[in-house]
C-alpha cells in the first residue's frame, strides 16, 4: 500500500544510500562534528595558553629569587670592639665596618658607611654567633658568607640598569664600582636559595623566607582536616543513610549546597564575630585560620562523601541487607568502603581549597608581620596565601621575585596535593 | 508438552507443615499498588515456584517475606505474614534476625567486592555462626559444595569475587545465601544468567536444600517451576491467580488466564 503523502523518494520502502540527499546529509554530519572537534581544541590550547603564560611569568620572576647573591668575607675580630668576657655585648657593627675597610683600604670614612651596606644586616649576627660559639675567635678572623642586601642582589642578578641616570636608581656609580670590585675578587657567589624555605619571614628581602607561612599553613590544613574530615563524613553519613527523607532534610541539604557556595570572607567575618568576638582566641593563631577553614571546607567534603556514597551499588547494600546485616554493618562495612576513594579525593581538592584560600584568613589577622616559626597552633603566623598577599604589598624589588616564588611554592603544594588525590583514586577504586 | 516429574508419596508427606503463611497481603510503591490481596501458604521443606507475567509483582511479593521491600522508602505492606506462626511486620520483630533466617538470592548476581571466602564468610561471621578459622573454613566450604562452585574455585578463594563469570558469581551469592543456613530460601530468578549447565547444577542444588529448608524460587521458565518446584503460585497483573500443586497448574489449570500464560499465550 502506499501513502499518499510520503514524498517521492521515500516511496520505495528501500533507501538509496547514495543519493545526493543522503550524501548531502553525510556530508553535514561531518562537517558539524569537524566544527565541534574544531572549537573543542581551541578552547584547550587557549587554556593552555593562558596557563603557560600565568607560569612563565611566574618562573621568570620567581626564578630570581631562587638564587641568592652571597659575598664571602674574612672578618678580623679585635678586641677592641669584642670584650672577650662577654663576647655577646660587642660592637659587630663595627667590626664588620672593619673588614670592609680591610677590604677597600683607600675607602674615606663616608665610604666606609656605604661599603657596610653591601652585606645584609644579618652579617654582625652571623659573627656574634660564631664568636660566642667559640670565644677563642677574638684576635683572629672569622670566615662568613651572608647574603648581600637587596639592591645589591638586585644589581649581581642584571635587574639594575647601570646606563640609567644616577639619580633613578638606588645604588650610586662608586657603589656599583665596589661592587664589581667584590666581584672580581671572587667574593660574590650566587648559591640556592634554601633560605626561601628554611628562614622566617624579614623586613630585609635578602633574608626574608617562608618557613613561618609553610609552618602555619600546615598547621591551620591539620587542624582544618581534623575537623572537617570526620565530622563532614559523618554528617553524610547520616544525612545519605540514615536521615528520614522529609521537608527537613530537604532544607538540609539545600543549605548545605548554598554552604558550599558562600563567598569565603563571609566565613572570615563569622569567625571574627564568632571566635575572635565572642571566645576571644587569639588573633592570628593558625588553630582558628584551621577552624575558619574547616567551615569552608566542610560543605564541600559534605557533598563529596554523599556523591561517593550515593555512587555505591544499590545492588551491594541489597546483598549486605539479604544476608542479614545491619543497617550499620552494611554502611560501615560495605558501602563507606567503596565510597572512600571518592570521600578521599573531594577531601583533598577541599583542602587544596583551602590552603590558597587568603580572605579568611586576613580578616583573622593572619597577615600579621612574625618573624618566628609557630612552635603551636595557637602562636600567630602568617599562612602561604597571606605571606604571598604581604610581599605582593612590599615596594623592595627583592619583594617582588620572592612573591612570585612564594607563589610558586604554593602552586607545588597544590600539585603535590592533587596528585595525591589521583594516586588515592587509582589506588583505591575497586571494581563491581 | 511440558515434562512434569511425578513425586513419591513420601516426599509429599514431608513438607505439609506450613513455614509462611500470607494473609490478604498488599503492597504499594506510592499510590501504586503492585500487590493485591494475596494469600498464600508456603510449606516447609518444600520448594515453591512464583510464575507470572513481567512486572506482575513476583518481585516484589518475595521481598515481603524476608522485610526487604523496608529498604524502598515508597512501599508500604499491609496484610499478615507469619513465619513458624510469628508475625513478621510485628513490632518487636528484629528485621535484620528474620533476614538471616530467610536467605534472598537476587535477580543479578552481586557479590561483594570482596575475596570469594569473605563472600561467603560474612554472614556466617556476621552471626557468629562460626567461633574461628577451622569453623569459617569448613562452613565456606560446604556452602560452596552446596552451590557446586567448590570445584571451580577451591584454589583461588582468596581473588575477589567480581573476577568470576556471572554463573560463577550467581553460585557464589547462591553460597554467600546459605551459608548462613536460613530457613527459607528465596530466589530470584536465580537462573537467568546462567547457562543450561549451570542452571541444571543449581536446579540439583534446590533440589538437595529441599531436605532442610524451604525455597521459593521466582522464575520464567515454565519447565524450571515443572521441574523443580512442588507447589506453583501464578501471579497476574498484582493478583495471586492460583495457587495449588505444580502438577495440577500445569496439567489442569483451572484458572483460563493460568492456561493462557503456561501455554504461551500471555506474558
Ligand atoms: N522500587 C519500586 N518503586 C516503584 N514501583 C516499583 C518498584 N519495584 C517494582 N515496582 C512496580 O511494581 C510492579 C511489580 O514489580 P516486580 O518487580 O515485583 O515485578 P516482577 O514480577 O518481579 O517482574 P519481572 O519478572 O520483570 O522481574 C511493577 O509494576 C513495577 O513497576
Ligand atoms: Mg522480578
Amino acid at each position: 500500500m502506499t501513502q499518499t503523502d510520503l514524498p517521492a523518494d521515500l516511496q520505495s520502502r528501500g533507501h538509496d544510500w547514495a543519493s545526493p540527499r543522503a550524501r548531502a546529509n553525510v556530508a553535514r554530519r561531518r562537517r558539524s562534528e569537524t566544527v565541534l572537534r574544531v572549537v573543542g581544541l581551541g578552547a584547550i590550547l587557549l587554556a593552555f595558553l593562558m596557563l603557560g603564560i600565568l607560569l612563565w611569568t611566574l618562573i621568570s620572576q620567581g626564578s630570581l629569587a631562587f638564587r641568592q647573591t652571597h659575598i664571602t668575607l674574612n672578618v678580623p675580630v679585635a678586641a677592641e670592639h669584642v670584650d672577650p668576657a662577654d663576647p655577646a655585648k660587642g660592637n659587630y657593627r663595627r667590626v664588620i665596618a672593619a673588614a670592609m675597610s680591610e677590604t677597600f683600604p683607600e675607602a674615606d670614612t663616608t665610604e666606609q658607611r656605604a661599603l657596610s651596606k653591601i652585606l645584609s644586616n644579618q652579617a654582625q649576627f652571623v659573627v656574634r654567633d660564631k664568636v660566642v660559639a667559640d670565644p677563642g675567635l677574638i684576635g683572629n678572623e672569622v670566615r662568613i658568607r651572608v647574603p648581600v642586601s637587596d639592591p645589591y642582589d638586585q644589581l649581581a642578578k642584571g635587574q639594575v640598569d647601570t646606563t640609567s641616570a644616577a639619580e633613578t636608581r638606588r645604588l650610586s656609580d662608586v657603589e656599583i664600582a665596589n661592587f664589581r670590585a667584590l666581584e672580581e675578587q671572587g667574593l660574590i657567589s650566587k648559591p640556592l636559595n634554601w633560605a626561601l624555605v628554611t628562614a622566617n619571614d624579614s623586613r630585609f628581602p635578602e633574608l626574608a623566607g617562608l618557613k613561618g607561612a609553610i609552618v602555619g599553613s600546615a598547621y591551620a590544613l591539620l587542624i582544618c582536616f581534623l575537623i572537617s574530615f570526620p565530622l563532614g563524613i559523618g554528617a553524610a553519613i547520616y544525612l545519605e543513610e540514615f536521615a528520614p527523607r522529609n521537608r527537613l532534610s530537604d532544607v538540609i541539604e539545600v543549605n548545605i549546597n548554598n554552604l558550599a557556595a558562600v563567598p569565603s570572607i563571609v566565613f572570615g567575618l563569622l569567625a571574627l564575630a564568632v571566635f575572635l568576638g565572642w571566645f576571644g582566641m587569639p588573633r592570628g593563631a593558625p588553630f582558628v585560620g584551621g577552624l575558619t577553614l574547616a567551615l569552608m571546607t566542610l560543605p564541600t567534603i559534605i557533598i563529596a562523601a554523599r556523591n561517593a556514597l550515593k555512587a555505591v551499588p544499590p545492588s551491594i547494600r541489597e546483598a549486605a541487607l539479604g544476608v542479614g546485616a545491619s543497617k550499620q554493618q552494611v554502611v560501615f562495612g560495605h558501602v563507606l568502603p567503596l565510597a572512600m576513594p571518592g570521600i578521599l579525593t573531594g577531601t583533598i581538592i577541599g583542602l587544596a581549597q583551602a590552603l590558597g584560600e587568603t580572605a579568611p584568613l586576613l580578616l583573622i589577622g593572619m597577615n600579621a608581620f612574625v618573624t618566628s616559626t609557630p612552635a603551636t597552633p595557637f602562636d600567630a603566623s602568617t599562612a602561604l596565601p597571606t605571606q604571598i598577599f604581604i610581599w605582593a604589598d612590599s615596594p623592595e624589588r627583592g619583594f617582588t621575585s620572592r612573591t612570585s616564588a612564594a607563589i610558586l611554592v604554593l602552586l607545588g603544594f597544590l600539585v603535590m596535593m592533587n596528585a595525591l588525590a589521583i594516586f588515592l583514586r587509582n589506588r583505591f577504586e575497586r571494581r563491581w | 508438552m511440558m515434562n512434569v516429574m511425578t513425586r513419591t508419596e513420601a516426599e509429599v508427606g514431608a513438607g505439609e507443615q506450613i513455614k509462611v503463611e500470607a494473609r490478604d497481603v498488599n503492597v504499594f510503591y506510592g499510590d501504586k499498588q503492585a500487590i493485591r490481596d494475596v494469600s498464600v501458604d508456603i510449606l516447609d521443606r518444600t520448594v515453591t515456584a512464583f510464575i507470572g507475567p513481567s512486572g506482575c509483582g513476583k518481585s516484589t511479593f518475595l521481598r515481603c517475606i524476608n522485610r526487604m521491600n523496608d529498604t524502598i522508602d515508597s512501599s508500604r505492606v499491609s496484610g499478615l505474614i507469619t513465619l513458624d506462626g510469628q508475625d513478621i511486620y510485628a513490632r518487636d520483630l528484629d528485621p535484620v534476625q528474620l533476614r538471616a533466617r530467610v536467605g534472598m538470592v537476587f535477580q543479578k548476581p552481586n557479590p561483594f567486592p570482596k575475596s570469594i571466602y569473605d563472600n561467603v564468610a560474612y554472614g556466617p561471621r556476621i552471626h557468629g555462626l562460626v567461633r574461628d578459622k577451622a569453623e569459617t573454613d569448613a562452613v565456606v566450604e560446604r556452602a560452596l559444595r552446596d552451590a557446586a562452585l567448590w570445584d571451580e574455585v577451591r584454589d583461588r578463594l582468596q581473588e575477589p569475587g567480581t573476577s568470576l563469570s556471572g554463573g560463577q558469581q550467581q553460585r557464589l551469592c547462591i553460597a554467600r545465601a546459605v551459608a548462613t543456613q536460613p530457613e527459607v530460601l528465596l530466589m530470584d530468578e536465580p537462573c537467568s544468567a546462567l547457562d543450561p549447565i549451570a542452571t541444571a547444577q543449581v536446579e540439583e542444588l534446590i533440589d538437595a536444600l529441599r531436605q532442610e529448608f524451604s525455597v521459593v524460587i521466582v522464575t520464567h521458565s515454565m519447565q524450571q517451576a515443572a521441574r523443580v518446584s512442588q507447589k506453583t503460585a501464578f501471579f497476574h497483573l498484582g493478583n495471586l491467580v492460583e495457587f495449588g500443586d505444580t502438577d495440577d497448574i500445569f496439567t489442569r489449570p483451572k484458572d483460563p488466564r493460568t492456561e493462557s500464560y503456561i501455554s504461551g499465550r500471555i506474558g
